[in-house]
């Protein structure tokens, strides 16, 4: 489904990406994990399409097609999903509106039919108790005002609801309390399906107790310098990154 | 040398002043002649002029309008799209200046509401209009408020009752027309609240098509003590008119006047308000954008007087600048001297959309009180990088994406509006400009 090739990448002149390849499937849950500056965040944005994030060499395909080709919203309605690290807060854009604007986008450009506010609300309602968010904060505008749990926690009902193929989760652990971590985790477990692929980026390991991946990735200076299955996270949190260090390079990554 | 433009007026005169309602007064019509001798005195104001420093007047200064009733005044009009809808209260229409009763609703007012032409009231009652008249003699004018005063051939005349509350709001239309020469039209109202009063006014600037006409509008408006003016402003002039607008305002103790105004059209538009708050405890809130695109110009120009002991005054102004387009904002406070307890906050954000959109923006404060509350900021700056991406990742395309933010961005202007059917009508002025840009 996705297939990331010798990928490089800039960032205000930066080299940050130095040759990154990663293969996921369809239905498979991928995890990459890495230290402070390898190149974790980038990699999300580069999927999504973030403006000033430059590829310099490399691939990436999704499902077939060249997905660096594409507009931040191409990719939306093409089935790439990025839950934000820090999901931003626009004032004055009412959430439903938003919602309901991004849903009907994607299916206009999948030449699918729109819903009209009626059967959209039905949806939204369905999806609500799957996140147990508070169906107020729908009139709130988006992001506004909610704390960072119910931040994370509109990502991942953004997710249900807009269904994506392919979810790329930028460290949606980060500032969440244990139980917010196991309702988030709860959330995206509830998604996994032999049509979906997940990315779930995170710097620590105890995201993955609730979330199984079923490889495991080591970032670090911009490229997957270890890959294994979800023993090889545990073995991180035992040894910490400082470990990668001291062995020698891992060949062919 | 004089200016064409104003040339091309003084050529008129003489054929224009005997024609004009209240000819015959000897008051009105020496007061007339005295302010276009002044004009010709002074010219058009230049850069030079602090108050026009953003606002160039060099091309239009070499345009010739024609002045005086003519072509363009009878044309039909379709009042939909532009009338309130469903709406049974009063409305007055202007057509180029001239009052359209065919299109006006002035029958059965409610108790205490009060509404005439200046021209009719001119003819029939002209001795509580001198009063009023002078009082703009007193106030300091430029070439426009000059032209204006000496050529407004008609307008609104408008009282309310003390303690009467009108509950449908007035409709005062002014609709710009084509013409077969470029036309100059001058409309002056008057509007006076009696102790307690309510009222809610909507002001609208509309084109019956495109049309290249210069118009002055120029109001007194009055409100007396614990009166309420709500006040709607829709400009959505002409894409090739020039409009020069400026209001008056004074409020009496604990008077309340509330503006909300989007202006939107017109190549080269101007809004003064000058307001002045000359009784303790009153209240004026100020909420508008303006949105130049293509090569509009739009600048608007605030005054606000505080006069008097815990006066409060809010503005709160958005500019969104697009294309070519150009606006400029100033907002002056004044606090006198023992106008002690004021509270005065103004707010001017922009957005430019364009790289080669301009606004310049200027706050000025001038407090001579001791004990006085009094905040203001201005910016200018972009559309959110990271809230476009945020958008944009969801599916939801550019163009929409950027819609939506400045749609945001304006709406702080719209949301204190209390009546909700005028509400809905200013969202969706805003939301049909939006989707034809």
């Amino acid at each position: 489904m996705l297939k990331i090739e010798n990928l490089h990448a800039r960032v205000a002149g930066k080299e940050i990406l130095k040759g990154l390849s990663l293969e996921i499937k369809a239905g498979e849950v991928h995890a990459v994990m890495g230290p402070n500056g390898a190149g974790k965040s980038t990699l999300g944005n580069v999927l999504a399409g973030r403006a000033g994030y430059e590829v310099t060499a490399g691939s990436v395909q999704f499902d077939g097609a060249d997905l660096l080709a594409l507009a931040p919203e191409e990719r939306a309605a093409a089935g790439v999903f990025l839950a934000f690290q820090y999901p931003v807060e626009i004032p004055g854009v009412n959430n439903t509106y938003f919602l309901r604007a991004a849903f009907n986008a994607q299916r206009k450009a999948r030449g699918d039919q729109e819903l009209d506010s009626m059967q959209f609300l039905k949806l939204v309602r369905e999806k609500l108790k799957v996140m147990d968010l508070s169906p107020e904060l729908l009139n709130r505008a988006v992001n506004e005002g909610f704390s960072g749990g119910e931040k994370k926690r509109n990502e991942i009902f953004q997710m249900a609801l807009l269904e994506p193929r392919l979810a790329v989760l930028d460290e949606t652990d980060s500032g969440l309390d244990i139980d917010a971590l196991k309702q988030v985790a709860a959330g995206v477990n509830a998604q996994r399906s032999p049509e979906r692929g997940f990315l779930v980026i995170t710097h620590y390991q105890r995201l993955l107790d609730y979330i199984e991946p079923d490889f495991v990735h080591v970032l670090a200076q911009g490229r997957i310098v270890e890959s294994g299955d979800k023993s090889l996270a545990l073995k991180l949190e035992e040894h910490g990154y400082a470990w990668l260090k001291e062995r020698p390079q891992a060949v062919g990554a | 040398m004089v200016a064409p433009l104003l040339q091309a007026m003084f050529d008129g005169a003489d054929g224009v002043l005997s024609t004009l309602p209240g000819a015959q007064l000897p008051w009105l019509d020496s007061w007339r002649r005295s302010e276009l001798a002044a004009l010709a005195r002074d010219g058009l104001p230049d850069h030079h002029d602090e108050a026009w420093k953003y606002t160039a007047l060099r091309a239009l200064a070499q345009r010739r309008y024609v002045v005086g009733r003519g072509d363009g005044v009878d044309v039909d009009v379709d009042l939909a799209g532009i009338a309130l809808p469903a709406h049974e209260g009063p409305r007055l229409v202007f057509v180029n200046g001239c009052f359209r009763a065919d299109l006006s609703r002035l029958n059965r007012l409610p108790a205490g509401l009060e509404i005439d032409t200046l021209a009719n009231a001119l003819r029939r009652n002209p001795e509580p209009l001198r009063f009023v008249l002078a009082r703009a003699s007193e106030a300091p004018r430029d070439a426009f408020a000059r032209l204006n005063a000496a050529f407004a051939a008609d307008g609104m005349v408008l009282r309310v009752a003390p303690d009467a509350r009108i509950e449908a709001p007035v409709e005062l239309l002014l609709l710009g027309a084509p013409t077969a020469e470029p036309r100059a039209w001058h409309t002056r109202n008057l509007i006076e609240l009696g102790d307690g009063a309510h009222l809610s006014v909507v002001e609208r600037h509309a084109a019956v098509a495109a049309n290249a006409t210069l118009g002055t509008a120029v109001a007194d408006i009055h409100v007396h003590a614990n009166a309420e003016l709500d006040w709607l402003l829709l400009q959505e002039s002409s894409p090739d008119s020039v409009l020069m607008r400026r209001n008056h305002l004074r409020l009496d103790a604990a008077a309340v006047l509330r503006l909300h105004a989007l202006e939107l059209g017109g190549a080269l538009v101007r809004h003064e308000l000058s307001a002045e708050l000359r009784g303790d405890a009153a209240r004026l809130e100020t909420r508008g954008a303006f949105m130049p695109t293509g090569r509009q110009h739009i600048d608007t120009w605030l005054d606000i007087r505080h006069a008097a002991r815990d006066t409060a005054s809010d503005a709160l102004w958005r500019g969104i600048a697009d294309q070519r387009g150009r606006g400029a904002f100033t907002g002056r406070i004044t606090v006198d001297p023992g106008a002690d307890g004021t509270d005065a906050s103004l707010s001017n954000k922009n957005l430019l959309l364009s790289a080669n959109a301009e606004i310049d923006t200027r706050p000025v404060l001038e407090i001579y009180a001791d004990e006085v509350k009094a905040a203001h900021g201005a910016t200018v700056g972009q559309l959110d990088e990271r809230s476009l991406f945020y958008l944009q990742s969801r599916g939801i395309p550019l163009p929409e994406a950027r819609r939506m933010l400045t749609a945001a961005f304006c709406r702080a202007v719209l949301e204190s509006i209390h009546d909700p059917a005028l509400r809905t009508l200013a969202d969706g002025v805003l939301a049909a400009r939006q989707l034809a840009s």
